[in-house]
Parts: structure tokens; C-alpha cells; sequence
């Protein structure tokens, strides 16, 4: 087993309603772990509260309860360990490419000569392919080189986590792939520790080594935890010859399709099945192995609803 | 493009010749009345008096030929009240820069604090917006009785003409950055103060010029009406005094270079913000 490098110990987040009176209740009662070096995507319906688990963990936005633990200490705020690529890529505007990535660098290295800024600047744009880009503003560039340029600014942090909350989903198919496979490349080769929210399963499939399920909100939970089969060396274009592809990929749709919208009644089957689910320990799944847990499909869950 | 612009070009031309020869065909003596007074008449009594103290309008020769007058000699002065226009524009000026970057010192960093305080933005919205709406000159009385100088107390209704728009527009360009980009600062770990001269600043900084120019217009136009009303110097002074004068040809005169002057203040504000302004 990995070592628990960052883990959402009970995380919470209510909102108050505005109609006054009473909470409504994001979610509660999460817990996750994030093995380090490891690849997760966080998959769910639109508004279940993927973004919100992801603001916590970057800092940006306060649980109503339970901590985050990153390296052994409780986080308070955002910190430049935890890197994150936004989906509107939040360049500044004013600044050139190489501008905005050196204000990252000077942030984390601020005794940094000017030189070593510029030089650890260039590396990491080079690095994303933006190389000869270094001079122009963000207006100038494609939506896919503005997303690179926040790629590049985010890994030049060299954080501890790097944090993406649906990076590619505003660009076209193709830019998309391309970016993929570069952003599969860089945090194979430098053992990032990655958590990225997306809706694109083949997306998820190719990335990560481990998915997360998240169920409908209010109230969402982690259902399960899909652990990747696919050998690690995958091409994106032929992922889908792979006998464990299907399964995997099945077993995803059908949770968005059916089980995330029913989960209470697949709970209740499953206390009634002597396996609870757990809060705190959401069950590691293998779809397309024997596995126990397969034994609970969407028919069974209706069934005993 | 640059066809465009000739023809633009041509066209302004051609406006400004038409309207010059109107002008000049407006204040011609109508030959039909014939001679309105008699020659020997006039010499006895003088030109004014016999056209019944009315001074004849002057042409757009007369006024050009002032003008030249003016701009071959702007820096005499004989008097107190015969001096160039060029130091008569320069005490305006000079009230007006005082006025306005004092104005700018207090309301950029003022616009910035509220601007980021949503609880100050709220308390002082209603000052702001009851002062506002009060007309320069209305606080010339007080400031006069306070003051009791009239030089300092044009600045001060400079300054009180200025404030507004740039504290307007700072605090609501500073309470409008977007906030992704607060957040890259937030992920950053920058602090306060960088995040407010790396971030905030170039961030709001068209919106703050925006301010800083609607500003400059008002007090370039104040400042005649101030400079009028508490006499002393500068060029509404110098307008109000040949109005005294009944010399029409300077006011025209007066008139064309408050107007020049105003031009190039406005545009030298209008290329500050086109220097801070970024496509997005
Ligand atoms: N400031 C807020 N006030 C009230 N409700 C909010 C606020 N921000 C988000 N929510 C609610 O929280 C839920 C989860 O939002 P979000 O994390 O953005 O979802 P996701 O990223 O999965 O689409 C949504 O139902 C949304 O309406
Ligand atoms: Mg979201």
C-alpha cells in the first residue's frame, strides 16, 4: 500500500440556503487519499461538488468541517506545494507568456537572481512546447497554448500536488489529445502526484491510475474508487483495443448513467449484503477482474430498491 | 484605411473653410443700410459710443490676426492686468496640476482601500454620492472663507472637482478584478502588497485612467469658471477681463486656446490609458 501522502479526512461543505433557514449540505463526510506519484481523476455529474472537493484542497475555499492533511500536517489556505491549472487558464492578461510563468517561479523563489528566474521560466515553457512563444500576451495565443502556458506556470512551482479542475473541457478534440498526451508524458517522467476533475470518461481512463465515482449532489459521496487495469505504457489511440477497456469503461458510464443518480437504494443493498459502504473507506474496485464488488450492478441495485 | 482617413482629413478641412467664410460673411457691415453713422460723428465721439456701445463682432482675420498677436509674444507682462496669455494659460495650468495630483494622491490609494473593503465600500457610498453631485464652485464660498486665498482656493476646488471620478473608478476597477486572477495570487502565496502593485494595479489600471481622464476634462473646464468668479490670473480671468475690455477678438481668441489646451490634456490622459490597457 502507498504511503497516505494527501488525505481528505471528513471534508464537509454546506452553503446556507437562500431562502433562509437550514443548510444545504454539499456533501459530507469524505474521505480520500492520494498516494504519492499517483495520477486520480475525480469523475461526477455537473454540480455534485467535484469543484468545490478541489478549491479545499488548493486552499481556495473553506470546509464547513473535517481537515486535508498534506504531507503529515493539516493545510491552512493555499500554498505554493499545491499547484493548480485552472479551466479558464487565469493568465495575466498584461503579462507576456514568459511573464506570467516567471511571476510564478519569482513567487516560489523569491531570492532567485533575474536570470535564474527567466532560465527556470523558459525551461518549463519549452517543456509544454511553447518554446519561441516566450514574448507574446495571452490574447495572442490559441485557446490550447494559453491552456499550455498554465500548465507550464503550474509545473515550474515543481509543487507537491498539481490540481486541475477540468483543464481541457473549453478546448477542441484534437488540442485536447495533443495536451493529454503531453500532460500524461511530463507527470509519468517527474512522478507528479496529480488529482484532476473531469466528465470525459476516456479522458479519465487514459490519465489516471485510479478514478474516483462521485454520486449526485446534495449529499454526494464517494461511491467508489475504480482502480485503472490498463497497463501503464497506453497509447491514447489504440487504449480501446485493450481487453480491459470495455469493462472499465462500462463500468464508468453505468455509474453516471444509473448508479449515481440511485446510490441510497445500492447503499441500502449493500448493508443488507453484509459489505456497508463506508465513508470512510470507499471500496478499490477492478472492473473486468473477478472482483466481488461486480456482483453489484445496476440491475441488482434496482432490484432491491 | 488610409484613404479613409484623408478623406476625413479633407472633409474636416473643408468644414472648417466653410464655417470661416460664413463667419466672415455674418460680421460684414451690410452695405444696404448704408453708412450706420457718420464718419465725423464716430471720430468725435469714439468707435464705441456711435455704433450705440455695441463693439462690431470681429471676423475670423481679426481673430486670427490676435491670435498670431498673442503667440508671437505670450510671456510679457506690463501690469497686473495686461499680461501674455501663454502666462496666463500657465497659471491656469499650474492651479490645475496642483489641484488634480493632490486629488490623485488621495483618491487612488483612498479608491484602492475601498475598493477592497466591500463594508467601506458600503459606509461610504452615500458621502460619495452626496458630494458627488455638488458643483465645484458651490464649495468656492466656504473654501474662500477657510482658505482666504483665492490662488489656493481654486486649487482646493480643483482638487474637490477631480476626487470623484478617480475615486469612483478606482474603487469600483479594484472591487472588479477578476477573480481567477486573485486566485493565481492566492495559490501564489503573494503578498498583500505585491498582490496589490502586481495584480490589483495593472489589473484596474484602465478603469483608474478612465477615472483620472473623465477628471481632467472636469477640471479644465472648472477652472475658467474659478478663475472668472475670483479673478486675480489666469485665462478665465483673462476672459472675464476682456469681456470687461469689450474686446471680443481676445475672447475668441481666449476661447480658441482653452479649447487647444483642453484637447491636449484629455489626450495626453487618453494615450497614459491606451498605454495601460491590455486585450484580453
Ligand atoms: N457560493 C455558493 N453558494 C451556494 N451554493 C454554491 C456555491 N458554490 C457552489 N454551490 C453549489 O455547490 C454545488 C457544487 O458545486 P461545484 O463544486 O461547482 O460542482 P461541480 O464542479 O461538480 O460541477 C452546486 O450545486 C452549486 O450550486
Ligand atoms: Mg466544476
Amino acid at each position: 500500500m502507498a504511503e497516505r501522502y494527501i488525505s481528505l479526512e471528513g471534508i464537509g461543505r454546506r452553503y446556507p440556503n437562500p431562502a433562509g433557514g437550514g443548510h444545504t449540505t454539499i456533501f459530507e463526510d469524505l474521505w480520500l487519499t492520494l498516494p504519492k506519484g499517483t495520477f486520480t481523476c475525480i469523475i461526477g455529474h455537473s454540480g455534485c461538488g467535484k469543484t468545490t472537493v478541489l478549491n479545499i484542497l488548493a486552499g481556495l475555499d473553506q470546509s464547513s468541517e473535517g481537515v486535508v492533511v498534506v504531507d503529515g500536517t493539516a493545510i491552512e489556505g493555499p500554498s505554493l506545494d499545491r499547484a493548480v491549472i485552472f479551466q479558464s487558464h487565469a493568465l495575466l492578461p498584461w503579462k507576456t507568456v514568459i511573464g506570467n510563468v516567471a511571476y510564478a517561479v519569482r513567487s516560489k523563489w523569491p531570492s532567485w537572481s533575474r536570470a535564474a528566474v527567466l532560465e527556470h521560466a523558459r525551461r518549463f515553457i519549452a517543456l509544454v512546447g511553447l518554446a519561441g512563444a516566450e514574448d507574446k500576451k495571452p490574447a495572442h495565443l490559441s485557446g490550447g497554448m494559453k491552456q499550455r502556458v498554465g500548465i507550464a506556470r503550474a509545473l515550474s512551482l515543481q509543487p507537491k500536488i498539481l490540481l486541475m479542475d477540468e483543464p481541457f473541457s473549453a478546448l477542441d478534440a484534437l488540442t485536447r489529445g495533443t495536451l493529454q498526451d503531453e500532460v500524461r508524458k511530463i507527470c509519468q517522467e517527474t512522478g507528479q502526484t496529480v488529482l484532476m476533475i473531469t466528465h470525459d470518461v476516456d479522458e479519465a481512463i487514459y490519465l489516471a491510475d485510479r478514478i474516483v465515482l462521485m454520486t449526485n449532489g446534495p449529499g454526494a459521496v464517494i461511491a467508489e474508487v475504480v482502480e485503472n487495469t490498463l497497463p501503464v505504457t497506453r497509447d491514447r489511440l489504440d487504449v480501446h483495443r485493450h481487453p480491459a477497456y470495455y469493462p472499465l469503461r462500462n463500468h464508468i458510464i453505468d455509474f453516471l448513467v444509473t448508479r449515481s443518480k440511485a446510490f441510497e437504494a445500492e447503499r441500502r443493498a449493500l448493508e443488507l449484503a453484509g459489505t456497508p459502504w463506508q465513508a470512510r473507506q470507499p471500496r478499490l474496485v477492478r472492473p473486468g477482474f473477478s472482483d466481488p464488488t461486480l456482483a453489484i450492478t445496476p440491475a441488482t441495485a434496482a432490484m432491491s430498491a | 484605411m488610409a484613404t479613409d482617413r484623408l478623406r476625413a482629413l479633407a472633409l474636416s478641412v473643408l468644414i472648417l473653410a466653410a464655417f470661416l467664410l460664413a463667419w466672415q460673411w455674418g460680421v460684414q457691415p451690410d452695405p444696404a443700410a448704408g453708412p450706420a453713422v457718420d464718419p465725423e460723428y464716430a471720430k468725435l465721439v469714439g468707435a464705441a459710443a456711435a455704433t450705440g456701445g455695441q463693439t462690431p463682432m470681429p471676423g475670423p482675420l481679426e481673430v486670427m490676426a490676435r491670435l498670431w498677436h498673442h503667440l508671437a509674444d505670450p510671456f510679457y507682462v506690463r501690469g497686473t492686468n495686461d499680461m501674455g496669455l501663454g502666462i496666463q494659460l500657465g497659471y491656469s495650468i499650474a492651479r490645475v496640476a496642483a489641484g488634480y495630483v493632490l486629488a490623485a494622491v488621495v483618491a487612488i490609494p483612498l479608491g484602492f482601500v475601498i475598493g477592497m473593503s466591500p463594508l467601506l465600500y458600503r459606509a461610504l457610498d452615500p458621502f460619495i454620492q452626496v458630494l458627488k453631485p455638488i458643483s465645484p464652485l458651490a464649495w468656492m464660498p466656504l473654501a474662500l472663507y477657510t482658505i482666504k486665498d483665492s490662488s489656493t482656493s481654486s486649487i482646493f476646488v480643483i482638487f474637490i472637482c477631480s476626487i470623484w471620478p478617480m475615486l469612483i473608478n478606482t474603487a469600483f476597477g479594484v472591487a472588479s478584478v477578476r477573480k481567477e486572477w486573485l486566485n493565481v495570487a492566492r495559490t501564489l502565496e503573494v503578498k498583500p502588497l505585491r498582490r496589490a502593485l502586481t495584480i490589483i494595479l495593472p489589473a484596474a489600471a484602465p478603469t483608474i485612467l478612465t477615472g483620472m481622464r473623465i477628471s481632467i476634462g472636469i477640471a479644465w473646464l472648472v477652472i475658467v469658471a474659478a478663475e472668472m468668479l475670483v479673478g486675480g490670473t489666469g485665462i478665465g480671468y483673462f476672459v472675464w477681463n476682456q469681456w470687461n475690455n469689450l474686446s471680443i477678438t481676445d475672447i475668441i481668441t481666449a476661447i480658441l486656446l482653452i479649447g487647444l489646451v483642453g484637447m491636449v490634456l484629455d489626450q495626453a490622459l487618453a494615450w497614459c490609458a491606451r498605454a495601460v490597457t491590455y486585450p484580453e
